[in-house]
């Protein structure tokens, strides 16, 4: 619920802001991934400030839109997220990954104030999304349930169960992405198991599909206006994005899929973020 | 597996069958009950509860990950959901799901495990779920149940959606012995002694109550004096009663329909063994796959019937006198 939605440009200058909370993190816990929080950060940024509503100070509030992140590994980008949302500190940041911290390397349900849903195994998102359309139907509200997938988490076999259940129960207050970056850890997707066409399959399954440049914040709001205006059938946006994006190393090379940088690289990460470690990390502190 | 009690035939009655009335009974007083299942409905008895609430009623077809997942989203949204297929594919097929999503993240989602159990029958081995208790238990945050007839499973759903958190209940196929009546008390986590005795207690759960009451009639003839604890929750495990049983009587029997390995047997030795050990015997299935077979033969045959539990029971004795 906020009382003005942000405009391009302030989509645009938050979604820096989260590519500097993720390097900072990682360089700070030296363990996590790298490469899809930072393909993520435009759409999810346009998702957790200008698309869904949400009271992070009441997380529980029955009016919300349900969020999931089906792809549980790219927790950089989610609590870089919620925190520059409201839902706690941006203090935890720094404590990612560590044994004091609040912030597990896959999302806790019993951890985190926000986290509906614990993940971090593969293909299963979908199917809790599916469920909390339903009963928000159930309910007749006008809520609306969001999944993030990842394009190699198509391989797993529970995706397709769920993407059929979506369609068949004809479920229009549901939107799912997936993150097309095209790379998964062991390599690129097309290579280690095919998983397009993507758009043919979900229509396929009775979904309206939307291609998309995920990294065109102008496009993303176009897509998720789509999808809201979409009747009786579940949209799906596959943005197109880049492994890494914002980084120039690290774009498009699946081995930045599962390791953070070190401690030089994140200087040089940062620099071309147009920021520090220093600074970084000292604004996370005081916040 | 008709049983005689006191030369008395009990009554028979399916334990799903007492699983569909509890969820109408529940559809009637919550609103926010829901129920799903995966293309089995008649076969879980929530065909009961399909023609009453039909908004709330969700069939999810022959995908049982979805499907518990579907009722973890459902659970999100403030609704209390059961569902129900078969035990093999409820715990086996969805065990990942029951582990990451539903007890990870501890939601209000109730499992109904149809078909446990050698009794099943003619489907053969793929069809009689007997690993869910060892899979269930080994998972945080999870209760379990496992009760013995018609009315303990009602009880048992009722309980079920009267606490937060994910519960996994199983029954079976078949018409089992009735041996508790509508009256008698269900405490969740609390065992309860069915028949005195203090040479040698027979904890069993499922329809295997049945069988050790029979075995303690057998038992009795012989002179001996069994106690007879039902241990419908498997988790959490009512240790309070188990180590009563051992102190008092200092030999222990478990019973149940399930492979040895990890189940009810394993259970009450894990709490036997740190605290009080006393001779234990298990009578279960033993690490092997099923075949098919008419109910009562099948359970002759895989060595879970009453007769098998009066051995077991006379063995725990041996080694008990051997000690002392």
């Amino acid at each position: 619920m906020l009382a003005t939605k942000p405009d391009v440009t302030e989509l645009k200058a938050k979604a820096l802001d989260i590519r500097r909370d993720i390097i900072t993190m990682l360089a700070k816990s030296q363990s996590g991934h790298s490469g899809g929080p930072l393909s993520v950060a435009d759409f999810g940024t346009a998702l957790f400030f200008h698309e869904m509503e949400l009271d992070p100070k009441n997380p529980k509030w029955d009016g919300r839109d349900f969020w999931h992140f089906s792809i549980g590994h790219v927790t950089p980008v989610i609590y870089s997220l919620m925190a520059e949302r409201g839902y706690f500190p941006l203090k935890h940041l720094m404590g990612f990954r560590s044994f004091e911290g609040i912030l597990q390397g896959h999302p806790c349900r019993k951890e985190v104030p926000g986290i509906e849903v614990s993940s971090g195994s593969l293909g299963q998102g979908l199917s809790v999304a599916v469920g909390f359309a339903l009963g928000a139907r159930l309910d007749k509200s006008s809520q609306r349930a969001y999944c993030v997938m990842g394009d190699g988490e198509q391989q797993e076999g529970q995706v397709w169960e769920a993407a059929m259940s979506a369609g068949h129960f004809e479920l229009d207050n549901l939107c799912a992405m997936i993150d097309v970056n095209r790379m998964q850890i062991d390599g690129p997707t097309e290579k280690i198991m095919r998983v397009e066409p993507l758009a043919d399959k979900y229509r396929a399954f009775h979904w309206h599909v939307i291609d998309c440049d995920g990294h065109d914040m102008q496009a993303i709001l176009k897509a998720f206006a789509e999808a809201r205006a979409t009747k009786g059938k579940p949209s799906m946006i596959l943005f197109r994005t880049t492994m890494g994006e914002g980084v120039s190393y690290m774009e498009d090379d699946y081995k930045w899929h599962g390791m953070p940088p070190k401690m030089d690289q994140a200087e040089v990460a940062l620099k071309e973020l147009g920021t520090s470690y220093a600074e970084w990390s000292a604004r996370l502190l005081a916040n | 597996m008709p049983i005689e009690l006191q030369n008395k035939k009990l009554e028979m009655r399916k334990t799903r069958e007492g699983f569909g009335h509890a969820l109408v009974e529940l559809g009637e007083k919550n609103p926010n009950v829901v129920v799903l299942v995966g293309d089995l409905v008649e076969s879980t008895m929530t065909n009961f509860f399909a023609e009453k609430f039909p908004d709330r009623f969700f069939e999810c077809g022959i995908a049982e990950q979805n499907m518990t997942n579907i009722a973890a989203g459902l659970s999100v949204r403030g609704k209390i959901p059961f569902l129900s297929t078969y035990g093999a594919f409820a715990s086996c097929r969805a065990a990942d799901q029951i582990r990451v999503t539903l007890a990870y993240s501890n939601l209000n989602v109730k499992i109904g495990g149809a078909h446990g159990g050698i009794s099943v029958g003619p489907d053969g081995a793929t069809h009689q779920a007997m690993e869910e208790i060892a899979i269930i238990r080994s998972i945080p945050n999870m209760t379990m149940i496992v009760p013995c007839d018609y009315w303990e499973t009602k009880k048992a759903t009722l309980a079920a959606a009267a606490m937060f958190g994910p519960v996994y209940i199983r029954f079976g196929r078949e018409n089992v012995p009735v041996v508790t009546d509508e009256k008698t008390p269900f405490v969740l986590g609390k065992g309860y002694e069915m028949r005195a005795g203090s040479d040698v207690a027979i904890l069993a759960c499922g329809v295997m109550v049945a069988e050790a009451l029979s075995a303690a009639e057998m038992l009795e003839g012989k002179g001996i004096h069994a106690r007879v604890i039902n241990l419908h929750t498997i988790k959490p495990l009512d240790e309070e009663i188990i180590l009563k049983a051992a102190r008092e009587c200092g030999a222990i029997v478990t019973a149940e329909e399930h492979q040895v390995n990890g189940g009810l047997g394993g259970a009450v030795s894990e709490v036997l063994v740190r605290h009080h050990p006393v001779p234990v015997e298990m009578v279960a299935v033993m690490d092997r796959f099923g075949r098919s077979g008419k109910p009562e033969e099948l359970m002759a045959a895989f060595g879970i019937k009453d007769v098998n539990v009066v051995a077991a029971a006379e063995k725990a004795l041996k080694r008990k006198q051997a000690r002392s």
